[in-house]
């Protein structure tokens, strides 16, 4: 029974022992999966928009993500909602749609079509407006726009400006 | 210290100290084998080979291959393929196995399935042969992304996203799978290492399982015959061979694996040296463009079905369906009511459901490669609705069967 009883403790005080240990590798394997420092500061992209044509889609790159960037005809501007003109950038008094160009269904690079003012991902048939609303499942939301600080007549990706921050009071992006 | 005495021969050398005949008479000659089967049961021996033959071509590649996002592309289709001597030979093996190894764990599977095999006292053969499938699955889906191609790019990119739990929105944790924002340097490295290391000791691991998971209950056969396999093996080795109804693994049943076996490498190298094609996507021949969607991404063809179930519904739906369609038949041994182990064709309207889920299976890999567009559509909505008409139905079409 004694010696029953030194071998329970002796189990036990192994468990904790293993506990402890196990719990802490566990920590160390988590981050050493996560993203490197390096990768994550590297997440500033300035584009300039000043040469930039109308309806035609100008894609750039920020943190190895394809980022559309489209100017609106005046006859888009006019014929657009409320909840389209929310999402729009205006700088200089032109119309801007600047979002990331994955489809947030599961991030293909959805393709725009000029003719139809559309886009339209190749992977599960979602399709998105001009302003990169979705019209056609399955994506669930609207294309993402990045967090961005206008200067002048560029723009910079990463950083959280004036307007972006408007954006984010009334709910547009996330 | 246990008594050891001068030994006689090598083999009695040997035999002291780790008992050889024992292990040779537990593992072969007085392992049992019922006689009543056909050659869908080779599929195992067909596997294991199988595997060897990913696990030899793939120690070749792994000589030449650079888990580099510079240079991974050109480590494979530039070295391996012009300068290493028969460097093509490992590649288009390691592709063509990759591809018919789920072939024949998909008869393998039908199989089990149509015997019956998966129940009173085989469900842990069941159990561990689906973790063989799932971990198989990630090992090919890891391996795909080495050549780092658009293909593998856009996979690995579509395949991570569906960890953000639709609009649960957990991007985090997508972000630290891939190690990046998006496929990266990290995200090649760490596969490349599941590839190579873990998910094949993983493998490993669970073949020996899947083995040890046979030795109680023993292999099914054809009638699904209840065998007395003390008294018949006691009958075989009494001199009875010829009423006995089983036989040794080795010699007497391996010699008929390794027929099939051979058939089977015949086919096997006729793809490798002729028609290894299918096995290479022609789109993986672009090297990896992050700004740039391939016009139709489409899984390789063992992956159709479920991704078929994954693309007709809105993107919860189709993430949970696609997530139910991925464990579901891991339950097939507890939705199966049925007290009858036999053949799907004696046991009324199951015949019916296994067939149909055959076809339903072709149906939605042939809907999985068609663009999404139109008819195609729909009858792959359907065909994924046919697939979960066929689970809910399952215990209640059992439950009513007549016992044999």
């Amino acid at each position: 029974m004694e010696k029953s009883s030194r071998r329970g403790f002796m189990g036990k005080a192994f468990g904790a022992v293993a506990g402890v240990g196990a719990v802490g590798s566990l920590v160390a394997m988590k981050q050493s999966w996560d993203p490197l420092p390096s990768v994550k500061s590297a997440g500033f992209t300035e584009i300039d928009l000043s040469s930039v044509e109308e309806n035609k889609l100008v894609v750039e790159k920020w943190r190895g993500k394809p980022i559309f960037v489209l100017k609106k005809t005046a006859e888009m501007v006019a014929e657009q909602g409320a909840d389209e003109l929310a999402r729009d950038i205006i700088i200089g008094g032109s119309h801007f749609m600047i979002s990331i160009g994955l489809c947030t269904h599961l991030g293909c690079i959805p393709a725009y079509r000029e003719a139809k003012k559309d886009f339209q991902c190749a992977c599960h048939g979602g399709e998105f407006n001009a302003s990169g609303i979705e019209t056609k499942s399955p994506p669930p939301s609207p294309l993402v726009i990045p967090p961005f600080k206008v200067a002048g007549n560029t723009v910079l990706l990463g950083e959280e400006g004036p307007e972006y921050k408007k954006m984010k009071e009334a709910g547009v992006v996330a | 210290m246990a008594h050891f005495e001068k030994a006689t021969s090598v083999k009695d050398w040997l035999n002291q100290r780790l008992a050889i005949e024992k292990v040779e008479k537990v593992m072969a000659s007085e392992y049992w084998i019922p006689k009543n089967i056909n050659f869908l049961w080779a599929m195992g021996m067909v596997l294991a080979i199988t595997f060897a033959l990913l696990l030899v071509s793939g120690i070749f590649l792994l000589m030449y291959y650079q888990p580099n996002v510079e240079t991974a592309f050109d480590s494979v289709n530039y070295t391996i393929m012009q300068e290493v001597g028969f460097g093509w030979l490992w590649r288009h093996v390691h592709a063509v196995a990759a591809s018919v190894v789920f072939l024949i764990i998909y008869i393998h599977m039908l199989t089990g399935i149509y015997y019956g095999s998966y129940k009173k006292g085989r469900e842990m053969i069941w159990i561990s042969g689906m973790l063989l499938f799932v971990t198989f699955s990630a090992e090919a889906f890891s391996g795909y992304m080495l050549p780092w191609g658009q293909m593998s790019y856009w996979a690995g990119m579509v395949i991570t996203n569906l960890f953000s739990a639709g609009s649960l929105e957990l991007n985090g944790i997508v972000e630290w799978l891939r190690g990046d924002y998006v496929p990266g340097q990290a995200f090649l490295n760490r596969f490349f290492m599941l590839h190579v290391l873990l998910l094949p000791l993983a493998i490993i691991g669970l073949i020996g399982i899947h083995f040890a998971a046979l030795r109680i209950p023993h292999v099914n056969n054809q009638d699904g015959e209840e065998i007395d396999f003390e008294a018949e093996s006691k009958k075989y080795l009494a001199g009875d061979k010829a009423g006995s109804k089983v036989i040794r693994f080795a010699n007497d049943f391996m010699s008929k694996d390794m027929f099939v076996l051979s058939v089977f490498l015949m086919f096997f190298f006729y793809l490798t040296f002729f028609q290894y094609g299918f096995a290479m996507d022609p789109v993986n021949f672009d090297p990896a463009d992050g700004l740039k969607t391939p016009a139709h991404i489409y899984p390789e063809w063992y992956f159709l079905w479920s991704y078929e179930i994954l693309r007709p519904f809105s993107k919860d739906l189709g993430l949970i369906a696609f997530g139910i369609a991925q464990v579901i038949f891991f339950l097939l041994p507890f939705m199966d009511r049925s007290p009858n182990v036999a053949p799907a064709n004696r046991r009324g309207p199951f015949k019916i459901w296994f067939w149909i889920m055959v076809v339903d299976l072709i149906v939605l890999t042939a809907m999985g490669k068609l663009p999404p567009a139109g008819i195609f559509n729909t009858i792959g909505l359907i065909a994924a609705l046919v697939f979960f008409a066929l689970w809910i139905s399952l215990p209640f079409i059992t439950k009513s069967e007549k016992k044999l």
